[in-house]
């Protein structure tokens, strides 16, 4: 990991954001599937993925959030040169980051409107390791899973509950060393 | 046999060619300028930098002979190359009350500080077309005076001074950008005048027209109608202090509405505003006569349904590069869509018993 | 056109755009407000797919555009050539060899796999829009689920016709909550769209996106008595003999000469080079 907040973006911005863009959209549309995402090399302690979906979906009119560990001066100042985003509380974020310990009460975070329920707050939740859940992990059903995907999640009843809220509700990422995966308000967790 | 069409590249090629050509015309005639439709032409520029929200005479004349002088076409040139550009940073509010008046005049005054000034107008011109203009003539000049350099005041400041028309107090807060947020329902009047200053000069002045016959009166006099040019100043962070960055020419106008009053507020006057590039007074008295109708909520007046008191409406159907990109597209192939109405209505015939089913040729 | 950013729009604009997808994958069927930008060609020629598309785009990717389902369509040319020009794409007219399929007015006959993007280019995107004119009104609507009046019309439409007289557009309902409009693809299309590909929808001039992640479950409006008839013309292809695709007719002649052809002119190639034939090509060689 490098500690100069002057490195670690993308060295062919429109390219590379492009690829790590399709990555990210892939596996939000894809709930469940785990993809693999690099390009930007960011301060300890974000991930390379968490720090390369930020470089590719924020910017200035993006509020983000930086939780517990995440809010440090390293992260800050790499935010602050390479993506310029205005840092915000968790009432404010169109994005957050931390870890799950750092990131709850997922009640914090806004979950849109009925007319706009768009206006809600993307979480990318730092884990330590994310696998091919294969049978153990939460039964994913939903738009984006033709019969049922499996996933490891934090705990169940939080997503349950942010399921039930469709339209509204907000979207995760799940990020871990230079992997990502995902799962929308659409996904029914069981 | 029938063979699926090939060649819509080559097509596409031929026709961008001649209209190459057409655009250029008769190879025996001099080839017009950018420059003398730049110097000529000033009144067909303005307008492509007003809806095309870009101060440049030089892309604007340009815009206009590459398009043949088709000025909506002009004004999608401009627009499609703004929105590319990069964005340093935002100037600071023009200040109208500092112009170098090239026109300045009042329709609710005879006579008032700064005086009636006619400029470069049309107003009293007799509509008589100039023969001697076919042939090329020595230049004409007019006669000069030196400027006094005086500001001139606003129309509406006189009234204010009695506080005979609702206040108009500064307001620094950053307006909203259609240019960079999708239009939102209910639009602030930043953001409707921020719509209207674009709008296709035709669409704006058949709204305000329609005021004036009775859809949502608004019994407008024009304060003031005021042509000239103005500092463009933007903050310089490094510097610690505003610099000038250069100067454009902008028609302002303000007019004077009736009111009745309400139960919170005395009767008095209430104002319509108009701002627009260039010398466009056409466009800008317009704009305000629209404007003012537009604010019937914000002063408790009744919506009579009058189309130029629908904001949804006027937004909606001002910008002339939506409106023609939209229209015109009709024009490319539709035939799947015509194909499967074509199969319901024959359909609904032949169950009708109305004819008999066409045959495909054998 | 070195003057311009890869994929011609700046980073800035692709990553709003880009937002606005993972909305619009996250919310199926909503359409999510975005700040269109001018493009260097007219609204209604498919700003909003172009917009959708040049966000989406990688170096990597094979492109393919359609318009009525053909390759050849003067303005399809025109999409596909801005594309090479701007993002240097891989370009392709093989429906399976594409990885990003932009299209207008139709789904390709051949199924779309797991590793294809569909783009739609979308006039109005609110298939509320023609019974009520007013954005703040069907934001409403779709935010209460307020989907009556669509009903009351189609089902207008059997009294006085006997059938729903919707033949393209025609609406579908989202996972059971959003009812959206799938851009102007005649309503033998509709049946295609829960498919294994991504399916991006773009309308510039309205400037909105929406969505549907593959498998999304996308049913045609319809009633228990009148059920949705994803019907087309009677006929097999002239040229292929396929019986199953979208069909264009074509006036051959001015004594009420016709004939109907395959509208995907991909999927009509292979066909025939497989060695199928239609009775058009069955005459010619005889």
């Amino acid at each position: 990991m490098q500690t100069n907040a002057l490195e670690g973006g993308f060295a062919q911005p429109a390219q590379q954001s492009a690829l790590a863009f399709r990555a990210i959209m892939d596996v939000l549309a894809r709930p469940g599937q785990i993809k693999d995402l690099s390009g930007a090399i960011p301060p300890l302690p974000l991930s390379i993925a968490a720090g390369t979906a930020l470089l590719t979906l924020c910017d200035t009119d993006t509020g983000v959030y930086l939780a517990g560990d995440a809010d440090c001066a390293a992260v800050r100042e790499w935010i602050a040169f390479h993506i310029g985003a205005p840092l915000v509380g968790p009432s404010h974020a169109d994005f957050a980051v931390g870890t799950w310990a750092a990131l709850v009460p997922i009640s914090a975070y806004p979950i849109g409107t009925a007319e706009y329920p768009d206006r809600s707050t993307t979480l990318i939740v730092e884990t330590d390791a994310l696998e091919a859940a294969g049978s153990k992990g939460a039964t994913l059903t939903g738009p984006g899973i033709q019969q049922t995907a499996q996933m490891h999640l934090p705990e169940v009843a939080v997503f349950q509950h942010n399921h039930a809220l469709f339209p509204l509700g907000l979207d995760f990422f799940f990020t871990s060393g230079s992997r990502i995966a995902a799962l929308p308000r659409s996904t029914e967790v069981r | 046999m029938y063979v699926a069409v090939k060649g819509g590249e080559r097509a596409i090629e031929n026709a961008h060619a001649w209209l190459a050509e057409e655009r250029r015309g008769d190879v025996a005639i001099a080839e017009l300028s950018v420059e003398q439709i730049k110097s000529q032409l000033t009144i067909a520029v303005n307008r492509v930098m007003a809806e095309g929200s870009l101060y440049d005479p030089d892309l604007a004349a340009l815009a206009m002979k590459q398009s043949r002088g088709d000025l909506i076409e002009a004004i999608f040139l401009i627009r499609a190359y703004r929105t590319t550009l990069p964005r340093f940073g935002n100037t600071r509010p023009i200040e109208t009350s500092e112009m170098e008046c090239e026109r300045r005049i009042s329709a609710t005054y005879k006579d008032l500080p700064g005086g009636q000034v006619l400029g470069p107008t049309f107003d009293y011109t007799h509509r008589l077309l100039d023969f001697k203009l076919a042939a090329e003539g020595a230049p004409t000049s007019a006669p000069e005076r030196k400027a006094s350099g005086d500001l001139v005041p606003h129309v509406a400041e006189f009234l204010n001074q009695e506080g005979l028309i609702e206040e108009a107090p500064r307001d620094d807060t950053t307006p909203p950008d259609l240019t960079r947020e999708p239009l939102e329902l209910p639009a602030e009047r930043a953001l409707r005048l921020q719509a209207l200053a674009r709008a296709d000069e035709g669409f704006t002045l058949g709204m305000a027209y329609s005021t004036q016959r009775g859809y949502g009166r608004t019994h407008a006099f024009v304060g003031e109608l005021r042509i000239g040019q103005v500092a463009v100043e933007m903050d310089i962070p490094e510097l610690g202090f505003a610099i000038e960055v250069g100067e454009i020419t902008v028609t302002e106008c303000e007019t004077v509405n009736q009111f009745k009053g309400s139960k919170s507020e005395p009767p008095q006057f209430t104002r319509g505003y108009g701002l627009v590039f260039g010398q466009s007074e056409r466009k800008s008295i317009s704009m305000s006569l629209v404007d003012r109708a537009l604010r019937w909520e914000e002063l408790g007046e009744d919506n009579v349904g009058a189309p130029a008191q629908d904001a949804e409406f006027v937004l909606y159907h001002g910008d002339n590069i939506q409106a023609t990109g939209f229209l015109e597209h009709i024009k490319l192939p539709h035939y799947v869509d015509f194909q499967s109405e074509l199969e319901l209505v024959r359909k609904m015939r032949r169950e009708a018993g109305a004819d008999q089913m066409p045959e495909a040729a054998e | 056109m070195t003057d311009y950013n890869f994929a011609y729009l700046d980073e800035q604009t692709k990553r709003m755009i880009r937002r606005a997808i993972l909305k619009g994958l996250a919310i199926p069927g909503y359409q999510v407000p975005f700040a269109s930008r001018e493009m260097p060609m007219p609204y209604g020629w498919g700003t909003g797919g172009v917009q959708v598309s040049a966000a989406t785009l990688t170096p990597d990717d094979t492109f393919k555009v359609i318009d009525q389902g053909a390759d050849d369509t003067t303005n399809a040319v025109s999409i596909r050539q801005f594309f090479e020009k701007t993002a240097d794409v891989e370009t392709t007219t093989e429906t399976s060899e594409a990885t990003v399929i932009q299209t207008r007015h139709r789904i390709p006959e051949e199924p779309l796999s797991e590793d294809q993007i569909l783009v739609y280019q979308v006039p109005i995107p609110e298939p509320l829009r023609f019974l009520e004119p007013r954005e703040t009104e069907t934001r409403k609507m779709h935010a209460l689920e307020e989907y009556g009046l669509m009903h009351v019309k189609l089902y207008e439409d059997i009294s006085r016709h006997g059938h729903i007289a919707t033949a393209y557009a025609y609406p579908v309902k989202v996972e059971g909550r959003y009812v959206m409009d799938p851009s102007p693809i005649p309503k033998f299309d509709n049946p295609k769209m829960e498919m294994a590909a991504i399916q991006l929808f773009g309308a510039g001039r309205e400037q909105r996106i929406y969505a549907l992640p593959p498998y999304t479950k996308v049913v045609s409006l319809d009633f228990e008595d009148h059920p949705f008839d994803p019907s087309k013309a009677p006929h097999p292809c002239g040229l292929c003999g396929a019986e199953h695709s979208y069909l264009d007719e074509v006036i051959t002649d001015d004594q009420g000469g016709r004939m109907f052809v395959c509208s995907d002119t991909d999927y009509c190639e292979k066909r025939r080079a497989a060695g199928h034939v239609g009775t058009l090509t069955q005459e010619a060689a005889a």
